[in-house]
């Protein structure tokens, strides 16, 4: 964890770990695992959300907990740009970590495979490794998802490979008015 | 296109006598003359060939098979047209399956399950279904598009590779070999996992990002490390090895083909008895009991006689106790860390709804 700042550093200690070693095709003991699931994502909302460091929301998309649908933003000049963001529970869960995708990203952003699967090799899946099976969701969030975010915004927005919604919209009525 | 440029052909003879002018019969004749080259280019462009029913070692043009069925003749194999009951399934088809899934089908194999989930233009697996089935229309192809990673696309996967509709005969999986090809740690990883599952041996393959060097692995579930086993090594970065006569570069032991150097060392790897895929560990198990069973029965043993392997390859134990690795290598990924399952605490037989509860105030935080 050398690298890493005091603030990421003291918030996933918070984050509750977890302890069933258990991937979706393992029948109850993946329900079990879900609960876990649950609980260390509602902790870490809830923390963020006290902490006014509230930046994504996730949801299970089907009843067995396999496949996620959600949103997650990030604050760059005082602006929020916001993503759609989803991702499923491979079959080998938990020796491997979900794959986060940002679909709306796929093809800006050399930091992302096929599909918009963002890259983690390096900062993120050596601590899912040792971390297994403790880390869960909310730690790819938290260890994978943010860091991501905020080296890749600011990048993204300042090349102009993205731009702000409003800002879109702005230009959309200007052009209207000539 | 044969009728249209007949009827091309007609027109011109028709125009030819319809203008008796000498002085135009020199452009019509040559209109006529390139009318008859595309005729002859028609004729000659490739047509997909028809079906062959046996193979045969017959040296003629149109025997496709004369060379290989030759491989018979030359000793190297005894029976070629064999190769027309196997199943190979390629996973990933890229820079490596999709060459892989030519060179098979060039030889005749009987058929090739073909996985991926990405496109060019169109599904990278229906692309490669075009473009082998007009190579050797022999092949029986199958066509997956799909993640592999996720529960249904692993469902789907599993049941390709059970199902033996293709040969009724064989005991096992209903495919040969399954090959590899994938360019991720997760796809290698379910791949390993389905093949732990169904004891099905396959083969490995990576190339590096300089694409200079590459590796092959052949994994019998049970009998060598599967990749759970041994997880993958990556050398560090030279600059950080600072040993005194040291080359880091020199140290390709365990990295496979370094196609710079030619250099192509080859290695067994014993599986781990501490593998944490538990399939891997059954197998292991499995295939103890099977080399007791077969080992010969002597009343006794004055000389300590026993059967080595007429091999040179080394074999090596995978980390098993030392965990020493050569200088220069690391382990890509870390081990876990020492981790005991905390006892079974109340909360855990408590029922589904209390799932159903989580959700519930997960939404509710979600909904402000």
């Amino acid at each position: 964890m050398e690298g890493w700042d005091p603030n990421t550093k003291s918030t996933l200690t918070k984050i509750p770990l977890l302890t069933t070693k258990a991937g979706p095709r393992d029948g109850a003991a993946w329900t079990q695992r879900l609960k876990e699931e649950y609980k260390s994502l509602i902790a870490y909302t809830g923390m963020n959300k006290s902490n006014d460091n509230d930046w994504f929301r996730i949801s299970a998309a089907n009843p067995e907990g396999t496949r996620w649908t959600g949103k997650c933003w990030y604050v760059h000049n005082l602006l929020k740009y916001e993503f759609d963001l989803q991702f499923d529970i491979p079959v080998t869960y938990p020796a491997t970590a979900p794959e986060l995708e940002l679909p709306e990203l796929d093809g800006k952003t050399h930091k992302m495979y096929r599909g918009g699967k963002i890259c983690l090799t390096v900062h993120f899946k050596p601590l899912w490794a040792k971390n297994c099976p403790r880390f869960g969701i909310a730690h790819a969030l938290c260890l994978g998802l943010a860091p991501w975010l905020a080296a890749e915004v600011p990048i993204l927005v300042d090349s102009g490979m993205i731009k702000h919604k409003d800002d879109t919209a702005a230009a959309t009525a200007s052009s209207l008015q000539f | 296109m044969e009728a249209e440029l007949k009827g091309l052909m007609n027109d011109l003879e028709a125009l030819k006598r319809a203008i008796p002018n000498r002085s135009h019969q020199d452009s019509i004749a040559k209109m006529q003359r390139r009318a008859e080259q595309l005729v002859d280019l028609a004729n000659s462009a490739p047509s997909r060939r028809c079906k062959v029913k046996d193979m045969s070692a017959e040296v003629v043009d149109s025997n496709p098979y004369s060379r290989l069925m030759a491989l018979q003749r030359m000793g190297i194999v005894e029976n070629y047209e064999r190769i027309r009951e196997f199943s190979v399934a390629i996973v990933g088809i890229g820079g490596v399956g999709s060459v892989a899934a030519e060179m098979l089908t060039r030889c005749g194999i009987g058929r090739l399950l073909l996985y991926d989930y990405d496109t060019v233009g169109m599904t990278k697996t229906d692309a490669a279904v075009q473009t082998l089935a007009d190579i050797n229309p022999d092949v029986v192809l199958e066509s997956y598009t799909m993640n592999i990673t996720t529960v249904e696309g692993f469902e789907t996967f599993m049941a390709s590779l059970t199902n033996k509709n293709f040969s009724t005969s064989k005991s096992g999986s209903g495919v040969d070999l399954v090959l590899s090809c994938v360019d991720n740690y997760e796809a290698r990883m379910v791949v390993n996992q389905a093949c732990n599952e169904l004891n099905q041996t396959w083969m490995e393959s990576g190339v590096s990002e300089d694409a200079v060097s590459g590796h092959i692995q052949l994994l019998v579930p049970g009998e060598t490390a599967c990749f759970a086993c041994a997880p993958p090594l990556v050398r560090v970065d030279e600059r950080t090895l600072k040993r005194e006569g040291v080359c880091a570069a020199s140290l390709p032991t365990t990295m496979g083909y370094n196609a710079l150097k030619d250099y192509f060392p080859t290695m067994e790897m014993k599986p781990n008895p501490q593998c944490s895929n538990s399939a891997c560990l059954e197998r292991q198990m499995e295939a103890e009991a099977s080399s007791l069973a077969q080992c010969p029965v002597h009343e006794d043993n004055e000389w300590n006689i026993s059967v080595v392997a007429d091999s040179n390859v080394e074999s090596t134990a995978v980390h098993g106790s030392s965990g020493a690795l050569p200088a220069g290598l690391v382990h890509e990924l870390p081990r876990a860390d020492e981790f005991t399952s905390s006892p079974v605490t109340e909360e855990a037989s408590t029922s589904v709804e209390d799932l159903e509860e989580l959700r519930r105030q997960l939404e509710a935080l979600n909904a402000d």
